[in-house]
């Protein structure tokens, strides 16, 4: 018993720290810097949609005419306010709850629309494959935000058709990588041997081939947030996405730009928000993608 | 080359009928009624259904879809995209008129973004971990990162509203008056070039690392040649060749970058037509900017590939 004791002990501590998959999977993910920061600033991020009501000390919507255009500090108004007396950071920490759910949800139905279409087009080939991949080429044609753009308009404004709108224009891109992973993980010996024994079609592509599919997929994805995000923006900036008063970055932007040459913290408050967001998300993508494959790097 | 050269242009008629295609049902199975939000913000007294269903008739819109599909492609081939709800004249006047001042901005952005990323990406991957790479992945990153109407804003409160060095809207053609339209673009080309030249300079620095690990590389630095013949002779040819491909991509990029920037600045040119023509619901506008913003990425493609299959043969006989 003693012996057995000692002999797991001398085992564990024979192995260099840390190297249960997990924990390597940590140390290459988080080995640098930058992606730790990008890391806090997601959390800090995720924390401050989820919390908006506690953290925002004002109403984001209430208008305060007699101190319109504070300067960030006076009046405890920590970002001052703007050009109708709203608090600029309790409209900021409401912003961030539009900017996820329009980036996961958004993000949600592009990565699931162009990973079926994916799948099928690379798992079937042939004319399965030809008619879904030209229809993506021809899609791939149209800059996503333009694309958005004449989707949001024509569905009309408001937060759930600017997802659906950024969910179709970001498609092609999840459709095309997972095309590519499929078409390579069909060749594979596994799928054959589930083949020969009579695995239906359905069977194979969500049991062999998608789970084999999935990590460059997160990693598309976790990058493609930040996109999204800054699609966002831009649509509501351009006065195409969310409709107003409902705090978003974007068109924070854009209210903010009638008083550049007095208040030019009205525009640059929002926009270095999406800025750091975004950097964020790109950061802690390059770090999931050095951890999970490192040879995706300069591919996504 | 001529084999290759006939399929390529088989593609690209393929998929503009995919995109032709697309851009219509687009605009039709989108829920509003295009004849009815026309006449209500016409303030037509009275509008009966007798008056909408003639309209119906009168723009063609009561015949099967496919039906439509087929009269407006004739149409389209013949450079009739149909009128502008708003403007009462044809479509493809407007195109005509905002399509040269899109390809002035996105050609210059494009030019710098090739001028500027590529040597940026060589010089990072050759100086691999030294302070100029540094720099350079630095600004990489906060170039993928910036949202480019930030970017605008930023120049014009700097250059434009504080130094006064630059105008902050309008576009002058260049025959007209050529400096005051190098005044004008310098920002907005500015900002759509940021994008490609970091997607650029990313590619190509991975690339050329990817290339400079190769044998032959070694070889060359083996048998004494010097740094300049290493990179320019032996690494650039193959280093070059996905960054040639993104340039497809560059093309899409500076497009989608255009309708904010040219909204930004007011400059009249295809990006900000389609903001105009989307916030009046002008469905044969919005039908012809698509449409004519994919065929300028699809010929441009058309000229990546060739450009691709000219320098790689592999691919020609692929």
């Amino acid at each position: 018993m003693s012996q057995e004791t000692a002999g797991q002990r001398i085992e564990m501590s024979e192995l260099p720290p840390g190297s249960s998959e997990f924990w390597r999977f940590m140390r290459v993910f988080l080995s640098r810097p930058v992606v730790i920061f990008g890391a806090i600033v997601i959390v800090a991020f995720v924390i401050a949609a989820a919390f908006s009501g506690s953290i925002a000390p004002y109403d984001p919507l209430a208008q305060d005419l007699t101190n319109r255009l504070l300067k960030p500090g006076q009046q405890g108004h920590l970002l001052g306010t703007d050009a109708l007396g709203r608090d600029m950071f309790s409209r900021i920490v409401f912003g961030s709850r539009t900017a996820i759910m329009v980036g996961v949800v958004a993000l949600s139905i592009s990565a699931v629309i162009g990973m079926i279409l994916g799948l099928t087009a690379g798992y079937f080939g042939g004319i399965t494959y030809a008619m879904i991949m030209r229809f993506i080429d021809a899609l791939m044609t149209f800059p996503p935000i333009l694309l958005a753009l004449t989707i949001a308009a024509l569905l009309g404004g408001g937060l759930f058709n600017v997802m659906i709108a950024l969910g179709i224009g970001m498609m092609p891109g999840y459709a095309r990588v997972m095309c590519g992973q499929a078409l390579s993980v069909r060749e594979k010996d596994y799928v054959m041997c589930a083949r020969a024994s009579g695995a239906t079609h359905a069977r194979i592509m969500l049991r062999h081939i998608f789970p084999n599919c999935l990590p460059p997929m997160i990693v598309l994805m976790t990058v493609m947030i930040g996109v999204t995000i800054l699609a966002e923006a831009g649509l509501s900036f351009l006065g195409v996405g969310i409709i107003p008063p409902t705090p978003a970055w974007g068109s924070m932007v854009y209210e903010g730009y009638n008083y550049l040459l007095t208040d030019p913290m009205l525009s640059f408050t929002p926009g270095i928000t999406i800025m750091i967001v975004v950097f964020a998300f790109n950061m802690v993508g390059d770090g999931l993608r050095d951890a999970i494959d490192p040879s995706l790097r300069g591919t996504i | 080359m001529g084999t290759y050269l006939f399929r390529r242009i088989l593609q690209m008629i393929l998929i503009l009928i995919i995109v032709s295609a697309v851009v219509f049902l687009l605009v039709r199975l989108l829920p509003g009624d295009p004849i009815l939000m026309y006449l209500t913000r016409q303030d037509v007294e009275g509008i009966s259904p007798e008056t909408v269903a003639k309209m119906r008739h009168e723009l063609g819109l009561d015949r099967p879809i496919y039906v439509q599909y087929v009269d407006w492609v004739a149409h389209v081939v013949t450079g009739d995209l149909g009128n502008s709800l708003v403007q009462r004249r044809p479509v493809i006047s407007d195109i005509k008129q905002r399509m040269p001042i899109t390809i002035h901005l996105g050609l210059s952005a494009f030019f710098i973004a090739v001028l500027l990323g590529i040597p940026f990406g060589v010089i990072a991957a050759v100086r691999r971990g030294g302070w100029l790479d540094q720099v350079i992945t630095t600004f990489g990153n906060l170039g993928i990162t910036v949202p480019i109407f930030l970017l605008g804003i930023l120049l014009i409160y700097l250059f434009g509203l504080r130094l006064g060095w630059l105008p902050i809207y309008g576009y002058t053609s260049p025959f007209e008056d050529f400096w005051l339209n190098a005044k004008q673009i310098i920002m907005p080309v500015f900002c759509l070039a940021i994008p490609p030249i970091t997607a650029t300079l990313r590619l190509t620095r991975s690339s050329m690392l990817e290339v400079m690990r190769q044998d032959y590389i070694r070889t060359a630095w083996a048998k004494g040649l010097r740094e300049r013949a290493v990179i320019a002779r032996h690494a650039l040819k193959n280093g070059l060749i996905p960054v040639i491909t993104l340039n497809g991509i560059t093309v899409v990029i500076i497009l989608g970058g255009s309708v904010i920037i040219e909204t930004l600045f007011n400059i009249p040119g295809m990006g900000r037509l389609a903001v105009e023509a989307l916030r009046s619901q002008d469905y044969p506008v919005i039908q012809g900017v698509v449409l004519f913003t994919s065929i300028i990425v699809t010929t441009s493609n058309l000229l990546v590939d060739l450009t691709w299959g000219w320098l790689d043969p592999r691919i020609r006989y692929d």
